[in-house]
């Protein structure tokens, strides 16, 4: 396990938000590229 | 062959389809890679194990400003030359820009507290940075709040031309005003002000995973963003008939 020290706290909050952040775009893009494909598939095929 | 061939929608899906599953590859590994890598990284003798959030302030800070920059080339090119994928870009890419300065804003005010004794403080740099993230948040409001897409692209171009005088006050801030707590540039190529290679080395790796991170993001909004377009193209002819 990694010693953070004294500081500990501020690293994990650092590394916390950072990452839920990053999590958080990378998962919008995603799904609403997923819902744009899906609903324009849905179209062209029923016309 | 020109680059511009690449403004065709078609071409763009094609080419960006084939592209992705690669870069997916490099940004999580180089992502992922940096990170862990920087977090692992020794405790430095003054700030302590707190000079490991400098492998997410950098980068993010790096890539707002960047990623404003590219909003704004792209902007030009749609004012210039009218290519529409263009346009769709610089939309795709403000989420991801004010995801970047918040993280950026987020962690400098994190470290800031234990280094400074402050969360906060009105400094050039960070007032810059906040700015920056205002003209985000203004820049996505104003592409929502006008519904034909030509003039919305037309609008939040004027919008990212003035953004940028932020986004290069954010980059120079410490240099104009000699003053204030942040620090000058973390990467100096100076004699003497080079960061040790144990952290170089990482914080290079990160750098590049939040670029390649971004240009998949951006790779795939921009898709969906055509996707959309298409959609609403298809649906108006059909009312039309």
């Amino acid at each position: 396990m990694i010693d953070l020290g004294k500081y500990a706290g501020t690293v994990l909050a650092a590394y916390g938000v950072s990452l839920l952040l990053l999590v958080g775009i990378v998962w919008q893009s995603w799904a609403a590229n997923a819902r744009a494909r899906r609903e324009l598939e849905k179209y062209e095929k029923n016309g | 062959m020109s680059i511009w061939e690449y403004a065709n929608p078609v071409k763009f899906m094609r080419v960006s389809g084939a592209v992705l599953p690669w870069l997916v590859i490099a940004a999580a590994v180089c992502t992922i890679g940096g990170i862990a890598w920087g977090f692992l990284t020794p405790e430095d003798y003054k700030q302590g194990s707190t000079v490991k959030i400098v492998f997410l302030h950098v980068p993010a800070a790096m890539m707002a400003i960047n990623i404003w920059v590219m909003m704004l080339i792209a902007s030009l090119i749609w004012l210039i030359r009218r290519h529409h994928v263009s346009a769709l870009a610089a939309k795709a890419a403000a989420p991801v820009g004010a995801v970047m300065t918040l993280i950026a804003l987020a962690t400098g005010a994190i470290w800031g507290q234990p280094m400074w004794g402050t969360w906060w403080e009105w400094d050039p740099r960070l007032t810059s940075f906040l700015i920056l993230l205002l003209f985000y948040i203004g820049y996505i409001a104003l592409w929502s709040a006008i519904e034909d897409a030509d003039s919305a692209a037309d609008l939040t171009g004027v919008l990212c031309l003035v953004g940028s005088v932020f986004a290069l006050l954010s980059r120079y801030a410490v240099l104009f005003w000699n003053q204030g707590l942040h620090q000058g540039a973390s990467l100096s190529v100076a004699p003497g002000e080079r960061m040790s290679e144990v952290y170089r080395y990482p914080l290079y790796l990160s750098m590049l995973g939040f670029l390649l991170l971004f240009l998949v993001l951006v790779l795939v909004r921009t898709r969906t963003e055509i996707r959309r377009r298409r959609l609403a193209a298809l649906q108006a002819r059909e009312m039309r008939a």
